[in-house]
């Protein structure tokens, strides 16, 4: 099948070799008869013909070519020439060429051009003075020429009555001009004459345009191409980017009025001198038409607005055509929806697994693709880099330490490691109290680091990395370190441990963030009133994030806060107690096994499995959420990690990896402990999002008051 | 509903070539091969267009023209001169005909649809 293009030509081929043929018989014919207008029309058309579509379907050489034969032909056609034996010896000669032209582009002998130049100079001599020679190839819709600059132009466009009857909407013409730019139309209604006169075919009215456009005056010309002699059209520039930006202000009304020729200077100035506004005046003496009033205040205020916004855009010119501001509630609204088709999505998907049909399937896992592309890109609109955050803690380490009398550098890394918007402002507060504890506790003062051996200048280090769907915040300190004994000392004192519990260091230095626990010597202006550590972690925790702690004694300590890229979505194990569903985050669950009445039974009413050999300490969900119904022989546990500790949560069923968007519950429920959320399924069933770290400690505490 | 263009030309390459443009940008075309054959079709059946040939057998462009505008049923569409002379002479006649726009051959295709574009809206 050949391209419809080809079709063309082959359709052009046949045609041009009828016409040609035609052409000859016209000739002989017209020698005969050498005053038959028709037979010379004949003629004049066949070529013009072979001209025009010639040049359409790329034969340019016979369009070329013919044209000269054409051009003779039009002056017999016009009587002012006559058919003469010559005439038509050169114009069956040019016949021929045009045929064998054809030939050639058909893959035929090539054409003798020589030949073809020697009959168009022999028409050119039978011309009675040298005919105009114009070129063919003029476009009506000529392209503009495109600037970057926008200008402001006036235009007064008023067609003739009749312009309808020449099939041009002057409504056509406005749409035209609203798409080159910014475009204010008034219609002007005081031409219109009154019933008993008007003429319903014809077009009383005019208009004007103040159109605000980068395209040139050129584009602006073409709109009315068609109309130009049927219309009395008026384009003026009245705004350009040459003119001073820093004057917002206008032209006034009055002298935009003067300028377009509706108002005289003199009736002006006489205005002017009475006290009222000035466009109302106007009107009430009926000097000009409220919509001439109007036409003119708008210019006005669109050349304002133009003038304003390249004010307020032009240092950020260069920027604005690669970024776009947007306003945060619409970023925040399309996460919702993108939350919201995810949850489609996740139907569709659970509808597609039912059916078992490949055709629904494929469809599903195409939209699931899709929606977690959509997804990603949507979250990370809301990303930015945490860089903006460092270098205010710049500022806060040099005061801090110039008010200790410490010498501290703040070094950072990983400025431009992005993350949510919201994610950024809440740690905010969480990090000035870690920078600030690691001034104040960690480095210590000159004078002792150099009997350390160490510099006197300590660091504070800043680092954030990506780490998975995580972004890892780390404060590192080349200070003291923790001092183990005294955290126990103090735990100890506080009552938050006995004297003769055994710790692991990890735990240790978890217990810097009970509430209520300050180490510190002193009570300074920075930090050590006792409510530093435990107001942060709970911060992090509601980022659903994580904090730890490693710590050398004399060498320093290192803060981790690995952070969730998003508050939005967030990836879960789905699991199911009766008819209940739940989730619990994914980034914390290390394994899922089974347990068995028989299990149960071995460890003698115990909440502890047996994990290769390690005991496993499980919190019962079931008996936590009071569910009694349905208890089956095999249940699963599933074995998180819970600020460093392996702790199971027993359910029904582990239904798989899923999607959660997160809602947040209502004010009611909003201090439920444990609870973090609510997420929608698939199938519209509400499955709550579990706070593991909460209900550990919710579990523990029960389980001291009963056994105290 | 698509749009009903009518084109008349007595080069059947160059009617194909418009139908065929026509049609791939979504508009319904009615083909006359010449002014009368296209006069006598606008008697009877409306269109939303005519793009027309000047140089016509039996009846040229700028006789269609008038035909059309001195009708009825297809008097206050917009009609588009096809037209290889780009003198103003030849544009002038056509306007006062009553021809609301024109295309100098020869045209790209795009052309062609700009131009129906803007005077159909």
């Amino acid at each position: 099948m050949s391209s419809p293009q080809e079709q063309h030509i082959a359709t052009y081929r046949e045609e041009a070799g009828e016409l040609l043929a035609e052409l000859e018989t016209s000739l002989l014919e017209l020698e005969d008869n050498p005053q038959d207008n028709d037979l010379i029309n004949r003629v004049f058309r066949a070529m013009h013909t072979i001209k025009g579509s010639g040049a359409m379907f790329g034969f340019d050489d016979i369009a070329r070519f013919t044209h000269e034969v054409e051009t003779v032909f039009d002056q017999v056609r016009n009587g002012k020439m006559q058919v003469t034996r010559t005439l038509l010896d050169l114009t069956l000669q040019a016949r021929d060429q045009i045929t064998s032209m054809l030939e050639a582009s058909a893959g035929g002998p090539p054409s003798d051009e020589a030949n073809g130049q020697r009959i168009i100079a022999g028409l050119q001599q039978l011309l009675p003075q040298a005919a105009p020679r114009s070129a063919v190839t003029e476009t009506a819709v000529a392209a503009s020429a495109d600037n970057s600059t926008n200008r402001t132009y006036r235009i007064r466009f008023k067609p003739l009555p009749e312009v309808m009857l020449g099939g041009t909407n002057p409504i056509n013409l406005l749409n035209e001009l609203r798409d080159l730019g910014s475009c204010e139309v008034i219609a002007h209604l005081d031409a219109i004459p009154t019933l008993d006169q008007l003429i319903p075919e014809h077009c009383f009215f005019y208009w004007d345009i103040i159109l605000t456009t980068s395209r040139g005056i050129e584009a602006i010309k073409d709109v009315f191409i068609f109309v130009e002699d049927d219309c009395d059209l008026k384009i003026d520039l009245i705004d350009d980017s040459s003119a001073p930006t820093s004057d917002d202000n206008y032209k006034k009304l009055g002298d935009i009025l003067v300028e377009r020729g509706d108002l005289s200077p003199v009736e002006m100035q006489k205005i002017l001198s009475m006290q009222k506004r000035f466009g109302e005046i106007l009107v009430e003496q009926g000097l000009v038409p409220a919509s001439k009033v109007q036409a003119a205040l708008l210019e006005q205020q669109q050349v304002k607005q133009v003038r304003q916004e390249r004010t307020a855009t032009a240092p950020a010119a260069a920027e604005a055509a690669l970024s776009i501001r947007v306003p945060a509630e619409r970023l925040d609204h399309l996460v919702n929806l993108v939350g919201e088709l995810v949850t489609v999505q996740a139907h569709l998907t659970q509808i597609a697994g039912n059916r078992h049909d490949n055709e629904i399937s494929a469809v599903a896992e195409e939209v699931e693709r899709l929606i977690s592309e959509l997804r990603d890109t949507t979250l990370n609109m809301r990303m930015l880099p945490i860089g903006s955050t460092f270098s205010k803690f710049k500022r806060l380490v040099r005061d801090l330490s110039a008010e200790l009398g410490k010498e501290i550098d703040l070094e950072t890394t990983g400025a431009e490691t992005e993350l949510d918007k919201t994610v950024i402002e809440k740690l905010n507060d969480p990090l000035v109290h870690l920078i600030r504890n690691s001034i104040d506790h960690g480095v210590e003062m000159p004078d002792i680091r150099r009997a350390a051996g160490k510099p006197a200048k300590g660091v504070v280090h800043l680092a954030a990395e990506h780490s998975g769907d995580s972004v890892l915040v780390t404060i590192r300190d080349d200070g003291a370190g923790l001092d183990k004994e005294r955290i126990r000392a103090k735990a100890i004192e506080r009552g938050l441990i006995t004297a003769t519990t055994e710790l692991t260091d990890k735990e240790i230095f978890n217990l810097i963030f009970a509430p209520g626990f300050s180490t510190a010597q002193k009570v300074t202006s920075v930090s050590g009133r006792g409510v530093g550590m435990d107001v942060v972690k709970k911060a992090i925790e509601a980022l659903r994030g994580t904090i730890d702690i490693a710590s050398q004694q004399g060498k320093g300590s290192v803060i981790t806060l690995r952070i969730p890229l998003t508050l939005a979505i967030i990836e879960t194990l789905l699991v199911r107690i009766d008819k209940s569903y739940f989730v619990l985050p994914l980034t914390m669950v290390e394994e899922c096994i089974e347990l068995t009445r028989a299990d149960v039974q071995a460890a003698h009413g115990r909440h502890l499995a047996h994990v290769r050999g390690e005991l496993t300490p499980y919190i019962n969900l079931r008996s936590e959420f009071e569910i009694t119904a349905n208890q089956p022989d095999i249940e699963q546990i599933v074995i998180l990690s819970v600020n460093g500790k392996r702790i199971g949560f027993v359910v029904d069923d582990v239904v798989g990896e899923h999607q959660t968007v997160i809602k947040t519950l209502g004010k009611l429920y909003r201090d439920v402990r444990g609870i973090s959320g609510a997420t929608i399924l698939g199938d519209g069933t509400v499955a709550l999002i579990l706070d593991p770290g909460l209900l550990v400690q919710s579990v523990a505490m029960t389980e001291q008051e009963q056994f105290g | 509903m698509a749009k009903l263009i009518m084109t008349a030309d007595d080069s059947a390459s160059v009617r194909q070539m418009v139908s065929f443009t026509l049609k791939q940008s979504g508009y319904d075309v009615v083909e006359a091969v010449d002014g009368k054959d296209a006069l006598t079709k606008l008697g009877t059946q409306k269109v939303d267009m005519l793009i027309t040939d000047l140089n016509m057998p039996n009846l040229d462009g700028i006789g269609l023209i008038k035909g059309v505008r001195a009708g009825s049923l297809n008097k206050f569409i917009p009609i588009v001169m096809l037209t290889t002379e780009s003198q103003d002479s030849r544009k002038a006649e056509g306007k006062s005909a009553g021809a609301t726009g024109w295309i100098v051959k020869p045209f790209k295709p795009e052309q062609l649809i700009a131009v129906v574009k803007k005077v159909l809206g």
